[in-house]
């Protein structure tokens, strides 16, 4: 079969099984977009090259599948950048494509030329320059499996012009051929063996549980594995949905943010189990710090991880579908309820329980969150921003459903919700889906509300609306004395803003319409936005003070102590 | 503690650039890189010399092992190695003291390569602290021009090296005997 450059990647994207994909046009990938049209495939236009890139995460987080985004050269290409850098961070598959000037011209400064691979080297999982149409079935083949297997991340391909247009002969390889990528064995029984051991002695065990354990699809594995040696479970940002927030051996989230009663046991225990995590900064505190108490085994499927940020007493190099399975027959059922109860002492200490359980007419944006949980009875896929907001939806919002929390963790990107919404959305169609924004974060996407509208996608958007660069100032208001410089911020009216994109959208200002709102918006069958004006300077809490170990938490207003700026 | 990293990787374009920038992305501080032609056809061959603590070596040795177009990456600092480095030296040398550099070159089995009408060009080749001596030696007569190419670094062929020739890498299967270098092994 003779086809185009252009035909050959389309082709290709077909047999992978890709359906929809996220992009803008321009120059260099005119031929790309002419031969779009043949294929069954559905092109979503974004208002911006970063939203391409945060809907194709979006879209592989919400469905697991690979998510593909395009851009034409030069400004459409480094506008993916930041797109990139965040899959890139949180281990999101996603493949990239981008136009590049003809290839005898490469290297001229040509018109819209910039030297995209060298640009996205260290943020890719790698990355190929294409300049003759023959290698394009071959790179686009080793690209989709790069990007979904070990442990996933983005692929960038980018693909001269004139290799666009030229023709060949086409033929899709059954395999890849790379002798540089390897896998880790399944076969670690040693390891296995030794985990089993360390965790059967344990008198005070916990597991951690990562974005790993999502992305290997083992949530059940871990429910199975903590049932059945009676170990509590805290999870990080992005392991939010490994498990289930309501099961009774769920702490819930983890680290700055965190539960006070999860940071305690992290503190305590004296065996951690990690699944999939990778012992971030936001996470454990000060390295020297972290789980004084506790030897550490660390599962990872990417062996770098191991010992980078927080020594481990013992890894396990694997896939969490391989290392669960052989791990829990070995895991024997202990009486565990001295630790458990004394977890759930802690628990009873909880600042958020406080925080729900103060009696107030103000507008807080826990509550908030509180009554879109209600509302969805958990059963939605929420998306988050970056900042107080991303906060209050991890710690209030009860999550059930599986792949139920999107949000950018490793790179904390502001602008991420709104886009990255839109490619879950369009992943999944018959589900729920929510974004929760602070004013700032949603002012850096707002264009996309008119994809929103394009492509008839059924979000509905919550806007803690503080006026604020609102984490930022709570840094400002706890360790750099209440100065405000440069986090105060005036936003558009959102909900008009929505209503001219041709979106309804409601201003809500007082406790008593936050139910009423939410029932509105449920009770629609399009996309709606909610804008709630919610208390100006309220703080997430509790909170570890940046350089404090976690079991130093700031847990209640009026307990600010200094902290040590990182 | 110095560590010796031997790498092989594609003889692809851009493959040194991506394991160049790795070190300085990841803030590692490399002391010497050297690169050329394997025995593999298509596979080059990376020596790369690191002083660091064993934790953050192990670290290179793994993020360069991610490196899709990096197929081996093996550490041979405490194992019996061959080291070499090859250096071009152009000294100043007047009619006076150009028999006693003759006389240096001879003892360091170096060579003279080129002779000029006031320079002399030696090329040495021997272990590093070889090289280093000369060049230290050579230095009071005014060095105009250096050119060193870094170590180069082999194993040596032991008595029980599991009949590999001291080879820590087989290239028929292309995979390697000892990558990843992670902790994978049990404590206890
Ligand atoms: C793109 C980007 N720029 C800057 C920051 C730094 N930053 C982190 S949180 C934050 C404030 C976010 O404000 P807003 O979106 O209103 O959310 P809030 O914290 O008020 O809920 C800022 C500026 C960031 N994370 N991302
Ligand atoms: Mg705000």
């Amino acid at each position: 079969m003779k086809l185009t450059g252009a035909q050959v990647v389309w082709e290709s994207l077909v047999r992978e099984g890709v359906e929809t994909v996220f992009g803008v046009p321009g120059g260099a990938v005119l031929p790309l977009y002419h031969a779009l049209a043949e294929y069954p495939l559905h092109h979503v236009l974004v208002r911006h090259e970063q939203a391409a890139a945060h809907a194709a995460d979006g879209y592989a987080r919400a469905t697991g599948k690979v998510g593909v985004c395009i851009a034409t050269s030069g400004p459409g290409a480094t506008n993916l950048v930041t797109g990139l850098a965040t899959a890139y961070m949180d281990s999101s598959p996603v493949v990239a494509f981008t136009g590049q000037v003809p290839s005898p011209v490469i290297g001229t400064d040509a018109f819209q030329e910039v030297h995209i691979t060298g640009i996205t080297l260290p943020i890719t999982k790698h990355n190929y320059l294409v300049t003759h149409a023959q290698e394009l079935p071959t790179v686009i083949k080793e690209a989709f499996y790069i990007a979904r297997t070990g442990r996933p991340g983005p692929v960038l391909i980018d693909i001269s012009k004139d290799a666009q247009i030229a023709e060949i002969e086409y033929a899709y390889p059954d395999e890849v051929h790379l002798p540089g990528y390897r896998l880790p064995a399944s076969d670690f029984s040693p390891q296995i063996q030794a985990a089993a051991r360390m965790l059967n002695e344990a008198q005070r065990p916990v597991i951690i549980a990562g974005h790993g354990v999502i992305l290997s699809g083992t949530e059940d594995r871990l429910v199975e594995l903590a049932e059945k040696g009676h170990i509590p479970v805290v999870v990080t940002l992005l392991g939010i949905g490994a498990m289930p927030d309501e099961h009774p051996l769920c702490l819930g989230m983890g680290g700055m943010h965190g539960q006070g009663h999860a940071n305690m046991a992290l503190s305590e225990a004296d065996l951690i189990l990690s699944l999939g995590s990778r012992f971030d900064d936001r996470f454990t505190g000060p390295p020297s710090t972290f789980a004084p108490r506790a030897r550490i085994i660390h599962v990872d499927v990417d062996p770098a991880e191991i010992g980078k940020n927080v020594p481990a007493d013992l890894a396990v190099v694997g896939d969490l579908k391989d290392v669960l399975p052989a791990l829990t027959p070995l895991v024997e059922a202990r009486d565990r309820s001295a630790w458990l109860s004394c977890i759930r002492e802690w628990r009873e200490e909880s600042a958020q329980l406080d925080i729900l359980a103060q009696e107030t007419d103000d507008l807080i944006p826990q509550y908030v969150v509180r009554q879109i949980w209600h509302a969805t009875q958990g059963n939605a896929i929420m998306v988050s921003d970056v900042g107080q907001n991303q906060m209050w939806e991890a710690q209030y919002f009860v999550h059930r459903r599986r792949r139920g929390l999107i949000s950018s963790g490793g790179l904390g990107t502001m602008g991420f919700a709104l886009p990255a919404a839109i490619g879950a959305q369009i992943g999944c169609r018959g589900e729920r889906v929510w974004v929760i924004a602070g004013d700032g974060g949603f002012q850096m996407n707002i264009q996309e509300l008119a994809t929103v509208v394009q492509e008839q996608v059924p979000l509905k958007i919550a806007i803690l609306n503080n006026g604020y660069l609102g984490m930022v100032r709570q840094w400002q208001e706890f360790f750099f004395e209440r100065r405000y410089s440069g986090s105060r911020l005036s936003g558009p009216d959102f909900a008009q803003v929505a209503r001219a994109y041709g979106i309804p959208g409601l201003t809500i200002r007082e406790k008593s319409e936050v139910v009423p709102a939410i029932a509105q918006a449920m009770a629609s069958d399009g996309p709606m936005l909610l804008d709630f004006h919610i208390v100006p300077e309220e703080n997430v809490y509790p909170m570890v003070a940046p350089g404090s170990a976690i079991h130093n938490m700031i847990r209640h207003p009026g307990t600010v102590r200094g902290g040590k700026e990182e | 503690m110095k560590h010796t990293l031997i790498a092989l990787m594609e003889d692809k374009p851009g493959v040194l650039n991506r394991v160049s920038s790795l070190f300085y992305r990841r803030n590692y501080n490399i002391e010497s890189l050297s690169v050329g032609h394997s025995e593999i056809p298509g596979i080059s061959r990376m020596t790369i010399v690191l002083e660091g603590e064993d934790r953050i070596v192990e670290q290179v040795v793994k993020q360069l092992s991610k490196l899709i177009n990096v197929t081996h990456v093996l550490d041979v600092s405490d194992k019996p190695t061959v080291v070499r480095e090859l250096a071009l030296i152009k000294v100043k040398a007047a009619s006076r003291t150009r028999s006693e550099i003759a006389e240096l070159v001879r003892i360091f089995r170096a060579r003279i390569v080129d002779v000029g009408a006031t320079s002399l060009t030696i090329e040495i080749t021997g272990p590093e602290d070889r090289v280093n001596s000369l060049v230290g030696l050579l230095r009071p007569f005014g060095i105009e021009e250096m050119a060193r190419t870094g170590r180069v670094v082999m194993v040596r062929s032991g008595e029980n090296d599991d009949g590999n020739n001291g080879k820590v890498y087989s290239s028929q299967t292309a995979m390697p005997q000892s990558v990843p270098l992670m902790a994978q092994e049990v404590p206890m």
